[in-house]
């Protein structure tokens, strides 16, 4: 393991990217970060700026207006980081898969490590698929 | 106004810390004080009523669930309404219970997020971890009766999907029980602090006839005295059948709106707990059998959690609806922003714009505006595209035939 990656392992910095979500996932996100899952225990913090972010968050469908926007953010996250697609819309489409709006999945327009399914994942869902990329990194 | 004359232009958005959603806001600055507000929206546009068309009547319900997750039940419970309006059923009166129970659950979780996230907008991460704190008991509830923490999948066209278990009845109560004196003390706090009062008391005042001009609907008209509720108005499931107050407050700003939203999770407390006493004497079908929708029309109005919204569908007597509208209770409120935050500091337009409880993603359907003085339609970028092909696709035709 080379120092950026060790670097990683210890305090994932998140920004959170909503690309046409239905504040579902968005909620459960922000869940994550009050006192019942408190994940901020663990060094997670939620920060404003992509510039300043380990791992992206992304959630909702991918709509075609924010496409581009979503290409521009990948490329201006610090490497390496990872990109986590959040909840059944970012992961296949989900309910809106056939939608005239969709320019997703996710996958389809940045590369992503982690899916995490559910509509929405429950905060321990959340934070084990984040356990998962921290356990495959070791 | 001219835009051109004004100095300064402060973006917000589309990815904003203070947006949870993509939404852009371009605030017209001249000093600090903010002189004109801009708003683009369409980030979040996902064509739900095009692909309603698409999908059966029942299927529809869990599309309309995921128009907004916050109000997930709120959308589904208007268009089972418009549905039942259409094909004139009457659900049986446990359903109604249920139906108003996970309404009202809805709301007391929907204003302890905003109380939560106004505070973390003003700053005072304490009230956000507070709010957050004690919402996730009554998503626990949640989870006991519907089986989900969001997007609870309970209505159903003629009544509810589950039944409410005997067993899980006095559970409810219990939390809600230990809920109550927890929602007091953060009632006080909020109300009693001087710091909030200094940040919210006069700040982004609505007047009555703003609210009247603008067609607010929800905790931003009531908070300014204007006295509107659908659960009051036009009573649905079991809204009539139980005893609760509208709550008004008269000074409009966003301080008003905040004890507006408190005081109306007590309210939703009593709702529920007079629902689940009615429920444990009343034994009867959950739902009744809706086997064909006539042709026709139909509306459902209910009250979500930042007001009315509404749901129209027309049918053609096939398994499917030939239009579906949605109208949400963000599309009236949003545009108040212009009455609200001209002449406001760009400090202040944060929590102005936070005031109405603004949910993006129930807002953005299609529209297409036209003229009011000309009644002429305005073209968007993409329609001037498309009309300049199409002129060279008939010149092409007209050369092809020519020469």
């Amino acid at each position: 393991m080379d120092l950026k990656t060790k670097a990683l392992t210890r305090s994932l910095w998140v920004f959170h990217l909503s690309t046409g979500s239905c504040n579902n996932c968005d909620i459960e996100i922000l869940d994550c970060l009050t006192p019942r899952y408190d994940v901020e225990r663990f060094g997670i913090v939620l920060v404003g700026s992509i510039k300043h972010a380990d791992v992206l968050l992304v959630s909702g469908i991918g709509t075609r207006k924010n496409a581009d926007r979503i290409k521009r953010l990948y490329e201006q996250m610090p490497k390496p980081g990872f990109v986590v697609a959040i909840g059944a819309c970012a992961c296949s489409g989900g309910i809106f898969r056939d939608g005239y709006a969709m320019a997703g999945p996710i996958s389809e327009i940045i590369p992503v490590d982690v899916w995490i399914p559910g509509c929405p994942p429950k905060p321990e869902a959340i934070i084990a698929g984040i356990v998962t990329l921290l356990g495959r990194l070791k | 106004m001219d835009n051109k004359k004004k100095k300064v232009v402060v973006p917000i958005g589309p990815y904003h810390p203070l947006l949870e959603e993509p939404e852009y806001f371009a605030l017209f600055c001249d000093g600090e004080v903010v002189v004109d507000v801009e708003w683009q929206a369409g980030y979040n546009h996902r064509g739900i009523e095009k692909l309603c068309e698409t999908k059966s009547w029942d299927q529809i319900t869990f599309l309309v669930e995921r128009v907004c997750g916050i109000c997930s039940t709120s959308h589904p419970f208007a268009y089972v309404n418009a549905v039942e309006d259409l094909a004139k059923v009457e659900i049986p009166e446990r359903a109604r219970y249920i139906r108003s129970i996970v309404g009202e659950l809805e709301r007391i979780h929907s204003h302890l997020l905003w109380v939560g996230l106004a505070g973390h907008f003003l700053g005072y991460n304490t009230v956000f971890m507070w709010a957050w704190k004690y919402r996730e008991p009554v998503l626990d509830i949640f989870e006991l009766i519907t089986g989900n923490r969001q997007s609870y999948a309970m209505m159903k066209i003629g009544g509810v999907r589950r039944d409410v278990l005997d067993e899980d009845i006095p559970v409810v109560e219990r939390v809600l029980d230990e809920l109550k004196p927890k929602l007091e003390m953060l009632t006080q706090a909020v109300l009693d602090d001087p710091v909030l009062s200094a940040r919210l008391k006069g700040v982004g005042v609505l007047t009555a006839q703003d609210i009247k001009d603008y067609g607010a609907v929800g905790p931003t008209a009531r908070a300014s005295g204007v006295a509107i509720d659908v659960r009051r108005d036009s009573p649905c499931a079991a809204y009539g059948l139980v005893n609760w107050q509208v709550i008004t407050c008269q000074e409009g700003d966003v301080f008003a709106k905040a004890v507006v939203r408190l005081l109306e999770c007590f309210e939703s407390v009593k709702i529920i707990q007079q629902c689940l006493e009615k429920l444990k004497k009343n034994r009867g079908p959950i739902a009744v059998e809706v086997r064909e929708i006539p042709p026709g029309e139909g509306i459902g109005h209910y009250e979500a959690p930042r007001g009315e919204v509404f749901h129209y569908v027309r049918s053609d007597g096939t398994n499917r609806p030939v239009r579906h509208k949605i109208r949400a209770p963000s599309f009236v409120n949003i545009p108040t922003f212009r009455a609200s935050c001209l002449g406001q500091t760009i400090s202040d337009v944060a929590i102005i714009l936070a005031g109405v409880d603004p949910c993006y993603c129930c807002t953005e359907r299609m529209l297409t505006v036209y003229d009011a003085q000309s009644g002429r339609k305005m073209m968007t970028g993409t329609d001037l595209v498309r009309l300049s092909q199409e002129k060279t696709e008939k010149i092409k035709q007209k050369m092809g035939k020519n020469g």
